[in-house]
């Protein structure tokens, strides 16, 4: 369950933003997920409905944009789509793939009053 | 009426920018991970400025760690500064078990919390003396999942598996082993006793992470403990040479 201590970091971002930005209430947080971030999106959902309880984006929606994983193999250089991290190339067979996109774990935007 | 927040019948807009219900989108792109990013490179930097060697013991429940950590500190403890941070749900069993041994301890509890941080981490040290030359151990809450993410600072990441866990421990959890520097697969005195591949166990966890070093050893009986020691010295010594050479790149 480290989704829960991702949210806290999440909320922090949020308070910052709160301060620098000038708002009052968050609707809507925009999180983009990569497919190989290890994060379970149902236990990142809960988390973040606990966490933002008594806060300023207490009740916010939040939208996951999951990110696929993608990688490029340093043997046919050939760029795949990856569903596990540590797979090998499944085009030439190597184990030699360069994770290009899919362990992004980032608040994009947020819609905010 | 407006899908997105219910506001107004007939205004709804398209432009997000100008949302028609006071509301606004406020761009972050931020890294959920960079808090404790900040904090794990900080920490770090405080340990490389004591020559300090940390090193993040990582394992399931029950694997041996405390055992393979206590014993480590008793052989060590006349020729080498050490302090243990120790991580644990609930209860100071561990550090009173590190206490024993004469090493100082600080036992952070996490309560629901599944892993340290950095944050923990940097409050732990502030209780612990300067290690100068010295060596940190960070035993970390018995986890292969989440502690894998968390970069606390330490020198080196130490996997520990027991060969009573099965050998495909590896493959179940990828990033704990790919994340990890060295491999301590421990308990190889029950060997003879239960069906345990080593040879498999070692290729399982090449394949997710070609780099990781592998040792072999016993904590309760003793093999493979001069190994062990012998790695400690040698990542001290590649530390020191680092850190030499950080203290001289630093401007006056």
């Amino acid at each position: 369950m480290h989704e829960i201590s991702l949210c806290r970091s999440l909320l922090s971002i949020i308070e910052e933003q709160a301060q620098s930005n000038s708002f009052e209430r968050v609707n809507k947080v925009f999180l983009e997920v990569g497919a190989l971030a290890s994060v379970e999106l149902d236990a990142l959902r809960f988390g973040f409905a606990a966490v933002m309880k008594e806060s300023i984006a207490e009740g916010a929606a939040l939208e996951i944009i999951e990110i696929p994983g993608r990688a490029r193999c340093g043997q046919c250089d050939n760029e795949v789509t990856l569903q596990q991290r540590f797979a090998a190339c499944p085009v030439c067979g190597a184990v030699a793939l360069q994770l290009e996109q899919g362990d992004e774990l980032r608040i994009r935007e947020l819609e905010v009053e | 009426m407006c899908i997105e927040c219910g506001c107004g019948s007939d205004q709804v807009r398209i432009d997000e920018q100008a949302h028609d219900c006071g509301s606004r989108r406020v761009s972050v792109e931020r890294d959920l991970l960079a808090e404790n990013n900040r904090y794990a490179e900080a920490n770090r930097r405080r340990l490389l400025q004591n020559n300090t060697l940390a090193l993040n013991l990582l394992s399931s429940p029950g694997s041996g760690k405390t055992t393979l950590l206590t014993r480590t500190l008793a052989e060590l403890k006349q020729s080498l500064p050490m302090a243990v941070i120790e991580g644990d749900q609930q209860t100071a069993n561990d550090a009173e078990r590190i206490r024993a041994t004469g090493v100082q301890a600080v036992q952070i509890n996490t309560g629901k919390g599944c892993h340290l941080d950095a944050h923990m981490v940097g409050h732990a040290l502030e209780k612990l003396p300067g290690l100068d030359n010295g060596v940190l151990f960070i035993e970390n809450v018995g986890n292969l999942v989440c502690p894998a993410s968390f970069d606390l600072g330490e020198a080196r990441k130490v996997v520990i598996l027991s060969v009573t866990e099965g050998e495909d421990k590896p493959l179940k959890y990828p990033d704990m082993f790919h994340a990890a520097d060295v491999m301590l697969l421990n308990k190889i005195d029950l060997l003879p006793y239960i069906d345990f591949d080593v040879d498999q166990c070692i290729e399982y966890a090449r394949r997710i992470n070609s780099e990781i070093e592998m040792l072999q050893l016993s904590a309760t009986r003793g093999d493979g403990l001069d190994v062990w020691y012998d790695w400690i010295n040698r990542q001290r010594e590649i530390l020191l040479s680092v850190s030499v050479g950080a203290n001289l790149a630093e401007p006056a």
